[in-house]
């Protein structure tokens, strides 16, 4: 229905038209390629290569998370095979320091999970310290946070009903009256001046003394480091929620090895934790950090041997509490309800390796499950690591994908299936598909899958030899493929504060738009992770939400990015190529042109011998946001 | 919004970006078809304690199970549970829902469950919002495959068919056809009234299809909001939602259907029903759950009484991903459990009835010796309402793998 529609709309746009307007949206047709089949018939056999000056744009849009200003220069400079090549070796390229800055602050994103549940302790965590079972945390904030929510806690039991820790240091000393009123109600700028006024040796006391609310209504104002003081009396837990949605922004917006990042998300995507099951809000940080991040260049085996042994994916997918059928419990009693489950086992298979239709049946599902009874996490206070419980494990036989597994393995079982599988040709052509998806296009050239599904076989599962079978494909420089992938919600934010220069110095509120336009990160609860696809993010409400961040970003109402106004002034032809860093299609000028003549005219004179009631002019129509438009116009929703 | 300069130019653009949704609109006017249904689905997320809810006073193992916890028999002491059919009875708190029952609207389904035995919320809310229980890889939820083989043709399909409240579109309401996200009815427009009209006319004119077509849903459900956003809404018959996010939801839900837009399916949820510490307050009747109930209660009653003869285009069923233990815990509260207890009520459910099979709370008669046991699969209350009040008989495919229903005659 769409292309019916959408066909009928371009004849009556065309003969309201002149000629010339007409050849430029042909060419503007073909230039976006969002019609694929007339541009192949237009181009004959064969894949149609990209100019020289878009190959550029087109890398940057693909291996980046969008240009900034001087990065298509940059390139150019450099060498587009050299960049290329630099990208696929992170460790060469210099990282920004202004991201080890942003980063610095978020420390929930470099310690392990037991240090987690330790520092942001859950309501289980905090009956554990109630009951003399955890020692108390030994940062004095953290304390302080875990005292008073126990306090809570206590008072649920039925001590007097004060939920508030007593400060020691009240808010009336800290900050007169006027000031508080300020913090409430003021601009961010008075706000950010009352709390630059406090010094910072008494943050602590200032944090412990601001009730909940005030915490909220001063978050955006704050530096990083009083930000986290108040998230911490707010909500200790909440924190690595917070630390790795910034951490995350942060490497996108500033990481000068793009490449890497997208990879990250790539990969975490593929091998999906969900962040709000149980345990899993403790361990994603060391799940993206250590399971994730090293492997993302390196060989397949070895990331998905991470992720088979990582406890936030043994927890997500239940792996670590299935159960052999015969397994004695440890009081010696027989199993209860605990079982078999093959949960992990059904995934492994459908979405981490061979693909739904990659030639396993429901008899393989629970072969692989009994090979992985056993792998299993630790007690939380015990560092909740993985490890292998002998005493749960199968012993037994098992046959996966016709190959026998002998009796007696062991923890070897599970390794033999990840051999097995790694190497599986439906493994290469499956991930290949994704990659080529994610990099190319919704529905890649199956001679291009076909060819990265080779080198992933040659080069044993080896992840920068597929990419760069990729990049150095015709089919990735084809013509077809020139802006054709719709930007993830992810995508299209930091690309957005990328093409403005935005600097952000508080990247939450980032996020939360992220989630308004569909994505919300680290909380993807199914394990397929978000589809590499457009029809994902194709939804009014979504677009909707597209558009109004464009405007709330230009017009500088996002907290914590800063756009440089001044940069974004001048025509909208011109505004449009510092965005886009291409020429707006004519549909768009011309929508936009016609904003901003409307409210350059003369306001229309009311005749009032006609018109009695008016009693005054029409008010003149505002002038629009230029660069707003152009962020939510519908070329910069690809890449 | 169409400037006269541009009218006199007969400027193609706009005058098309302002077709699109009186084109609309004219279909709607034109169709005589007979009223569209309407399903209504209520999440009550965390797991709420159903053997409160609606209590079995007629068995004493209740009593036995529950010495703290138990809500007192009808009429024995202050706070009791409100007779219903000398066996059951309503927490206090639901008592706003008595007179729907009393009138035959009110149907409830006891012991209703998922067949799978997760006590995990993740998994367990996961399963019943996809309709698939122990599938973990479905993509897309029921009520979204609820909808898929009454049209597909979006030409007579409304912008705002498929309406989820709340700032993420609700997994259930995930899938191929179009749902809208809308966590505010008056927030779903563009901010700014420049830029309205200015993304309207970029997005009709654009070259690019598929932005084009989600451009023109989007602005078509944009334009049909706009007309419901300028008016104050006024409940019906006195009707008086009380506070938190369900009565927003219903109320707005409420709004949608008689604004007649084409809503056809619609989600809400509420949370906070996970009860392990101080279920109860000073007495059974009172505290956490207590509170709660009023405001699920008083949501459900002032939407019924705001629809009025509406009601009998619309359903609504409550769901919850799991029951609580028949036992209390050592915390005045309850630990995750199995079966639950589901609402119905609206388009020709016939209520004022106890639907299901009691499957009784002795210990031998408990799942896996500390829960109710499911003896009416969720899927059976659902499937009943997709089949018979939206008149989608394909239930195989709203309900993948669920062979043999067994309706439970809510609908005749």
């Amino acid at each position: 229905m769409v292309g019916l529609t959408a066909k009928t709309l371009t004849a009556k746009t065309s003969t309201a038209k002149t000629s010339t307007a007409k050849t430029s949206a042909a060419i503007t047709l073909a230039a976006i390629a969002s019609s694929i089949a007339i541009f192949a018939a237009l181009a004959g056999a064969g894949p149609a290569k990209l100019s020289k000056s878009d190959q550029t744009l087109h890398a940057l849009n693909r291996l980046s998370y969008g240009p900034r200003p001087g990065d298509v220069d940059a390139v150019e400079q450099l060498g587009l095979k050299k960049w290329i090549e630099l990208q696929l070796h992170p460790e060469r390229i210099a990282e920004n320091p202004v991201l080890a800055e942003k980063l610095a602050p978020l420390e929930s994103l470099r310690i392990n999970q037991a240090d987690a549940a330790r520092n942001y302790p859950s309501p289980q965590m905090l009956r554990a310290i109630a009951a003399g079972r955890e020692k108390m945390p030994e940062d004095p904030l953290t304390r302080a946070s875990v005292q008073r929510l126990m306090q809570r806690f206590k008072t649920k039991k039925g001590a007097p009903e004060d939920e508030i820790l007593d400060p020691a240091v009240p808010l009336e000393t800290l900050l007169t009256p006027a000031q508080v009123q300020s913090l409430r109600t003021g601009s961010v700028e008075q706000k950010r001046e009352v709390l630059s006024s406090v010094p910072e040796n008494k943050w602590d006391e200032l944090a412990i003394a601001m009730p909940a609310g005030l915490r909220f209504q001063v978050m955006a104002a704050a530096s990083s480091e009083l930000r986290r003081k108040l998230m911490l009396m707010n909500a200790p837990q909440q924190l690595i929620a917070f630390d790795l949605s910034e951490g995350k922004l942060y490497r996108a917006i500033y990481s000068n090895r793009q490449l890497q990042e997208q990879l990250v998300d790539f990969w975490f995507n593929h091998f999906n934790v969900f962040l709000d099951k149980g345990a899993d809000r403790l361990m994603v940080p060391t799940y993206e950090r250590e399971t994730i991040r090293p492997f993302v260049l390196g060989k397949f085996r070895d990331l998905l041997e991470a992720t088979a042994k990582s406890p936030a994916m043994l927890f997500y997918l239940d792996n670590w509490e299935s159960v052999a059928p015969a397994a004695p419990r440890s009081n010696g009693k027989k199993q209860g309800t605990r079982g078999l489950n093959e949960n992990y086992g059904r995934e492994l298979l459908e979405l981490h390796t061979l693909g739904v239709d990659g030639g396993y049946t429901q008899k393989d599902v629970t072969e692989v499950a009994r090979c992985f009874t056993g792998w299993t996490i630790r007690q939380p206070r015990e560092g909740g690591d993985f490890f292998f419980n002998e005493r749960i494990h199968d012993k037994g036989e098992k046959t996966v994908l016709g190959v026998k597994i002998p009796a007696g393995g062991g923890k070897n079982d599970a390794e033999k299936v990840l051999d097995i599988l790694a190497k599986h040709p439906s493994t290469a052509k499956f991930v290949s598909k994704k990659l080529a998806q994610r990099f190319v296009s919704d529905s890649p050239p199956q001679k291009l899958v076909d060819k990265m599904a080779k080198t992933f076989r040659n080069k044993h599962g080896d992840i920068a030899e597929v990419l760069k079978t990729m990049f150095n494909s015709d089919e990735f420089w084809a013509q077809d493929t020139y802006r054709a992938k719709l930007k993830t919600p992810l995508e299209m934010i930091v690309s957005a504060v990328r093409a403005t220069g935005a600097d952000v110095d508080f990247a939450f509120p980032l996020a939360n738009q992220i989630a308004q336009l569909g994505q919300p990160l680290y909380r993807k609860l199914e394990p397929t992770g978000y589809s590499n696809t457009s029809s994902e993010w194709l939804n009014s409400a979504g677009l909707l939400a597209r558009m109004n961040f464009g405007l709330s970003l230009a017009q500088n109402r996002v907290a914590g990015a800063k756009v440089d106004s001044a940069k974004l002034e001048g025509t909208p032809a011109e505004v449009g190529r510092r965005l886009l860093f291409i020429e707006l299609t004519p549909e768009t000028l011309e929508a936009i042109d016609q904003a901003v003549q409307k409210a350059a005219a003369p306001a229309p004179v009311t005749n009032t011998k006609t018109n009695m009631n008016t009693k005054k002019a029409a008010p003149k129509p505002q002038p629009p946001n230029v660069a707003g438009l152009v962020l939510g116009s519908p070329e910069f929703q690809r890449r | 919004m169409l400037s006269r300069r541009c009218f006199l130019k007969g400027c193609g653009i706009s005058m098309l970006g302002m077709g699109a949704a009186p084109a609309w609109l004219a279909r709607a006017a034109e169709s005589t078809a007979p009223r569209k249904k309407v399903l209504v689905a209520i999440f009550q997320r965390g797991a709420v304690d159903g053997l409160n809810m609606v209590v079995p006073f007629g068995e004493s193992s209740y009593y036995q199970l529950r010495p703290n916890l138990a809500i007192p028999a009808p009429g024995t002491k202050p706070d009791s549970a409100v007779d219903l059919n000398g066996f059951f009875g309503l927490h206090p708190a639901l008592a706003a829902l008595k007179p729907m029952f009393d009138s035959n609207a009110l149907a409830i389904i006891e012991a209703a469950g998922s067949p799978d035995p997760t006590r995990s919320h993740f998994d367990a809310q996961d399963y019943m919002e996809s309709g698939t229980p122990g599938r973990k890889a479905t993509s897309d939820g029921w009520l979204n495959r609820a909808l898929s083989s009454s049209n597909t043709s979006t030409n007579t399909n409304s912008p705002v068919r498929a309406v989820s409240m709340g700032a993420e579109l609700a997994r259930a309401m995930r899938g191929s056809n179009p749902a809208l996200a809308i966590s505010n009815l008056n927030e779903f427009k563009v901010r700014d009234e420049v830029g309205a009209s200015t993304f309207e006319s970029m997005y009709a004119s654009t070259l690019d299809k598929a932005m084009q077509g989600t451009g023109r849903d989007t602005f078509d459900a944009v334009k049909m909001l706009q007309t419901i956003q300028k008016q104050t809404y006024v409940p019906a018959n006195g009707a008086k939602y009380g506070f938190g996010e369900l009565a927003r939801s219903l109320q707005d839900i409420a709004r949608l259907i008689k604004s007649d837009v084409g809503l056809e399916v619609a989600f809400a949820d509420m949370g906070g029903w996970d009860t392990h510490v101080n279920e109860i307050g000073a007495t059974p009747g009172t505290g956490q759950l207590a509170n709660k109930l009023k405001d699920f209660s008083a949501a459900l009653a002032a939407f019924y009484q705001d629809m009025g003869d509406r009601m009998a285009d619309v359903a609504v069923v409550t769901m919850s991903e799991f029951g609580r233990t028949a036992k209390e815990n050592g915390n005045r509260g309850t630990d995750h459990g199995h079966a639950n207890v589901m609402f119905a009520f609206g388009g020709g459910i016939k209520g004022g009835k106890v639907y299901g099979d009691w499957p009784g709370l002795s210990s031998h008669q408990l799942y896996e010796n500390r829960d109710l046991a499911v003896t009416t699969d969720f899927r059976d209350v659902l499937g009943e309402l997709v089949t018979k009040h939206l008149g989608n008989p394909h239930v195989a495919s709203v309900f993948p793998g669920f062979n043999k229903p067994k309706y439970r005659g809510l609908i005749s």
